[in-house]
């Protein structure tokens, strides 16, 4: 592949990478790299480092070792190169409140260097595919969550960037607005190299290519959702929906298999074997009403309690 | 000229916000109103002349500019929208220019209209009234320089807290409405260094004993070479996203 007179194998790739804020290491020496075209999650709790490594990778904060390229250009030796090929939806709705849906977009073409017609011609399709081609002149300040947020990924998106960034997009929207961003987002998919960072276990499985699962600062792993899931097949889980679960069998439970969990309405149990019989028959003597027994597939939430301990969305 | 967009963009913000516009221009406007009643009340030698006050007034009324400067930008740093801007190949120039070009309009209305009211009160210059106007001029942007450093440095609600300071600290330290020479001590001094005193100062002495250039050239350079503009210039980008009183969550 080429890129002008620049040379590159992926559209995105961090070598060692790492930034600290004083005593506290916010993202250590992540090694990545994102295919062109390719929608890439990066996977994590609040407070794991997603939305410090794309802020050194929008040359937004200064690497404090390690380094990454975007398109063949490097963060650290080339900023301005990096800034012309990419575009970011922070995290924040990050929109003008006193201006029209079409005057913020005018303004990202604008000082993206697009041409008037061709911001105008971009503007209209990208109105219309998040919707918002009727409310195009109103101020935004009056809009809803859901359409800030809309609005905010189409302004990242007027200056058609070859690398496109989008942190959290979805972050705070209710589940239907969270879903119509995804058909939003599913329709880019490779068209654009997508760098995306969310807490929702969900949305990365759904939408991503490939996902980085991100605790602490370090990458603790990668794969397709698919090969991530696969990791841990060896792990059964075991959903019992009962009644009258005294918690002294839970807690004998507990010593048996490795992870037990008491749910709304029941007990997860994960481990490597596990004995249908064995479970049931221990729970029925002592008066347990059992209502329900399946076998659950290993989700990604499962995959993130394996890999760090604890649970995506604490 | 990719910073005219956000220029543009600054100047739209600005002006589709009625209330702090009404309140930037009409305060300054109140006040030399009352002071000039307060100075008819006190008699004929009172400091409190529309002459004396008119340039004391407006760069009262830059304090002002200065907290609102500092509030969009503060406001932009918060919504994050700051953050996606300097995502776009813009220079620290372009973001410097960007942010203080709209309020110039702004500047120039305010003098005007000090000086407008001014001569409807009772304004006698004697001198360039153009020289006048320059120095104010030089002082109001230097305010609104002033003002994006602190939007850089603070969030929307300490920059009202600090913006109280300063305007204080102006009307007090800038000879507003008494005389800081007369005063001396400490509180001169202060007065002195800050560039406040010299641009209503400079100004006072054209209208009022019709000083040439030459006689307001130390007023002149003084509040030019304050004009805090330089020191943000290579600072802004880093201050914007790396800084700040207020460490982002990660």
């Amino acid at each position: 592949m080429s890129y002008g007179t620049n040379s590159y194998r992926f559209a995105i790739q961090t070598l060692s990478l790492s930034r600290k804020f004083g005593d506290l290491i916010a993202v250590d020496g992540i090694d990545l790299s994102i295919k062109e075209g390719e929608l890439f999650s990066l996977l994590g709790p609040n407070g794991a480092g997603k939305t410090t490594a794309i802020k050194m990778l929008c040359c937004l904060l200064r690497p404090s070792s390690g380094t990454g390229m975007i398109m063949g250009h490097d963060i650290y030796e080339d900023p301005m190169a990096v800034k012309r090929t990419i575009d970011v939806s922070p995290q924040e709705t990050a929109i003008a409140e006193h201006l029209n849906a079409w005057e913020n977009l005018s303004l990202i073409g604008g000082i993206r260097g697009l041409a008037k017609e061709e911001v105008k011609k971009r503007s209209e399709e990208l109105l219309e595919m998040v919707g918002l081609a009727k409310r195009a002149k109103e101020q935004v300040r009056k809009f809803s969550g859901g359409m800030k947020r809309r609005l905010s990924i189409a302004m990242a998106l007027v200056s058609d960037p070859q690398v496109l960034f989008l942190d959290e997009p979805t972050l705070g929207l209710d589940p239907q607005s969270r879903r119509g961003i995804w058909e939003h987002i599913a329709e880019l998919k490779g068209k654009k190299t997508i760098l995306l960072t969310t807490h929702y276990l969900e949305e990365a499985d759904a939408l991503a290519d490939r996902i980085a699962i991100i605790d602490e600062g370090k990458i603790v792993a990668l794969g397709t959702p698919q090969e991530l899931k696969d990791s841990i097949s060896d792990m059964q889980v075991m959903v019992v929906k009962a009644k009258n679960l005294p918690l002294d069998v839970i807690e004998v439970l507990k010593y048996i298999y490795p992870e037990v969990k008491a749910t709304e309405d029941g007990i997860e149990i994960r481990a490597k074997e596990l004995s249908f019989y064995e479970i049931v028959d221990y729970l029925r003597p002592r008066g347990v009403a059992i209502q329900s027994t399946s076998l659950k597939r290993p989700t990604l939430d499962d995959v993130f309690l394996q890999l760090t301990g604890k649970e995506l969305r604490e | 000229m990719r910073f005219t967009e956000l220029a543009v963009r600054n100047f739209k913000e600005m002006w589709r916000d009625p209330i702090s516009i009404g309140l930037e221009i009409g305060i300054p406007a109140g006040f030399l109103v009352i002071f000039w009643a307060l100075g008819r009340s006190l008699g004929d030698e009172s400091f409190l002349t529309p002459t004396m006050l008119v340039p004391g007034i407006a760069v009262f009324g830059f304090a002002f500019l200065l907290m609102f400067s500092a509030v969009v930008l503060a406001r932009d740093r918060e919504s994050a929208l700051l953050s996606r801007l300097l995502t776009a190949p813009l220079k620290p120039r372009d973001f410097i220019l960007s942010y203080s070009l709209p309020y110039i309009p702004l500047v120039i209305l305010q003098i005007l209209l000090c000086f407008g009211m001014g001569a409807l009160l009772g304004l006698e210059a004697l001198g360039n009234a153009g020289l006048a106007f320059l120095i104010l001029l030089v002082m109001g942007i230097c305010c609104v320089e002033l003002g994006m450093i602190l939007g850089l440095l603070f969030n929307v609600n300490q920059v009202s807290g600090v913006g109280s300071v300063i305007i204080t600290l102006v009307a007090l330290l800038g000879g507003i409405w008494i005389d800081i020479e007369a005063i001396g001590g400490v509180f001169y001094g202060i007065g002195n260094v800050l560039p406040f005193a010299h641009a209503i100062g400079g100004a006072r002495n054209v209208m009022v004993h019709g000083a040439g250039f030459s006689s307001i050239a130390t007023d002149f350079y003084w509040v030019l070479g304050l004009c805090p503009s330089v020191l943000c210039f290579r600072y802004f980008p880093v201050q914007a996203e790396d800084g700040g009183m207020n460490k982002r969550k990660l």
